[in-house]
């Protein structure tokens, strides 16, 4: 099932959390869609900042000062790299996604999104990538449009095209679904709204643990993700922005670190990526990506991707075999996230009785209740498998799902 | 299956999910609300009426939830019916209480029926708030507010 030049038991053996027993079970952790876990590789570079490199960044004539400023900038560089930014300037340090998503709304939507714009989103959005946008809009009235999917849970790129109009500010858009698995064609999104003079901004906190992203290539103007579901520590997350348009940008929050000059009567502020990183950031958070996105760079992505296309297609395959179970989400090319509904039991009574077979699944809405709407679902429960999961693992899911059945049915 | 899993979902559990008691709207109605869990979606509407008298003589419920919060609700509309307002508002109390406390119940569970069988869930903290979610929409109802169950 792996390749040669992949060998999960050596990855697993890199991460302490998945030795964990519970109740002579052994810990099978299929939510890597609300976070992953972390290689020891990423704690340790967390631990020794705080044991030998802390000290505040941008701030000391002393040593150690200059040392954790020279970490965190090469953490910013890492990143660039890691999505082949054109420019470490254009990488900013957020909390997350969410933050990042904010950011942009605030920033570059205030200024840019007026009455009679229209901003265009998906129906498979998660809520950080809807609920700042309706925010902007009702507060300048403008209004948003929403692209459906396809029966199998692809977007609908016909609809996609038609929604779009010179009227188009925004497009925003997931690159990976966190429900659905689909992966976006997001160079041809960004290809149709540009032609219509849109700006792009994709949510990729699905897509970077699961292989390459090029931001040039796909040429968006904005793409934002999260640290933590990418092997990394939580609080640390990322926007990429064109520079140009980062430049333009009025500042987020102020205070320190991103201005040039304070007087009370007038203060100006620094350039991207400072002027959008007020306060002492999470430098050991910016440590630890950096130390993610450098494991990740050590294993052969093609690999990882084939292993991953392996346990999708095995799990599906097997899930598809329970009576009464429905998977939601087929698009060719998908992710390894599989929603799952059964017809004899509800989401969160599944999640119980896998959790007491030590599979960890999460029950819910996802944060993505109109996508949830559209299905006709309240709530799935979701596995999302990630480059640790194993074919055993898989089998203890169903033969799990098959006891809720067993139970329900 | 671990005993605390059956203990959870019992036979009695699982029948009334499957079967529940109760479950329409009521049209006309005295009094309704919408319990809703914000973290799962689910989603239940208690319906009752009033006697004129004070007392309740019908409660009902409809709604999206597992088993757990359905089978709550379920048990619920069978317990309160005939009883006063007041009455209801002290059951509500109790049984939330039972519900929520990781310590033995001060409720005597040995002459509780069916809602006795609620109890495996205090061992199940994600859970709690699926059991007490139609009781706290009922405690809304009856005090003519709408309720989101944080
Ligand atoms: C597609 C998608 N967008 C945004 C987010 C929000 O990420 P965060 O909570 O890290 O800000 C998530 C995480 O759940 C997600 O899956």
């Amino acid at each position: 099932m792996s390749s040669a030049s992949f060998d999960v038991a050596s990855i697993r053996s890199q991460f302490p959390i998945l030795s964990q027993v519970r109740n002579g079970k052994p810990l099978v952790y299929l939510d890597n869609g609300a976070t992953t876990q972390k290689p020891q590789c990423v704690i340790d570079a967390v631990s020794r900042f705080y044991s030998e490199q802390n000290a505040n960044i941008h701030r000391g004539a002393y040593a150690l000062s200059v040392e954790a400023t020279d970490l965190y900038d090469q953490a910013r560089a890492s990143v660039a790299n890691f999505i082949n930014a054109g420019d470490s300037r254009e990488v900013i340090f957020t909390r997350g996604t969410t933050e990042s998503v904010n950011l942009v709304a605030a920033t570059w939507g205030r200024e840019n999104i007026a009455a009679g714009s229209e901003i265009l989103l998906t129906v498979m959005e998660h809520h950080a990538n809807i609920v700042p946008w309706q925010r902007l809009a009702e507060s300048v009235g403008t209004t948003l449009k929403v692209v459906d999917i396809t029966s199998d849970g692809a977007l609908d790129l016909e609809q996609f095209e038609h929604l779009l109009s010179d009227r188009t500010r925004l497009a925003a858009f997931t690159h990976v679904s966190n429900v659905l698995g689909t992966t976006n064609p997001v160079k041809q999104l960004v290809q149709m709204a540009k032609a219509q003079g849109a700006v792009t901004l994709i949510d990729g906190a699905q897509a970077v643990a699961h292989g390459p992203v090029d931001v040039r290539d796909i040429d968006c103007d904005f793409y934002v993700f999260s640290g933590h579901k990418l092997f990394a520590p939580d609080g640390i997350g990322i926007l990429y922005g064109r520079a140009e348009l980062l430049d333009a940008m009025p500042p987020y929050q102020l205070g320190g670190d991103m201005i040039e000059l304070v007087s009370f009567e007038k203060t100006t502020f620094r350039s991207a990526p400072d002027r959008f990183e007020a306060g002492t950031p999470h430098i050991s958070g910016a440590i630890g990506l950096a130390a993610a996105i450098d494991w990740l760079g050590g294993l052969d992505h093609r690999a990882v991707a084939a292993h991953e296309a392996a346990l999708l297609e095995h799990a599906s395959h097997e899930l598809q075999d329970i009576d009464g179970l429905r998977i939601n989400g087929t698009a060719p090319g998908k992710q390894s996230v599989i929603s799952f509904t059964l017809d004899c039991a509800h989401p969160h009574d599944i999640a119980t009785i896998l959790d007491s077979a030590n599979v960890a699944v999460r029950a819910g809405h996802h944060c993505a209740q109109p996508l949830m709407k559209r299905l006709g679902a309240s709530s799935t429960a979701r596995a999302s498998f990630s480059i640790y999961n194993t074919v055993e693992e898989v089998a203890n899911l169903c033969a799990a799902v098959r006891n809720v059945v067993k139970l329900f049915g | 299956m671990s005993e605390e899993l059956s203990d959870l979902y019992q036979e009695i559990i699982l029948g009334h999910n499957k079967r529940p008691r109760n479950e329409q709207v009521l049209d006309p109605y005295s009094y309704k609300a919408e319990g809703f869990n914000p973290l799962c979606g689910d989603r239940i509407t208690v319906y009752a009426t009033a006697d004129g008298a004070g007392k309740l003589d019908r409660v009902t419920f409809v709604g999206e939830g597992c088993a757990i919060s359905r089978a709550s609700a379920s048990i619920m509309t069978t317990q309160v019916e005939g009883r006063t307002i007041s009455e209801i508002n002290k059951r509500i109390g109790d049984v939330i209480a039972m519900l929520s406390q990781a310590d033995e119940p001060e409720m005597d569970l040995a002459v509780e029926g069916d809602l006795a069988a609620l109890a495996g869930v205090r061992k199940f903290p994600a859970r709690i708030k699926c059991a007490t979610l139609s009781w706290h929409a009922l405690r809304s109802a009856i005090e003519n507010r709408s309720d989101t169950e944080r």
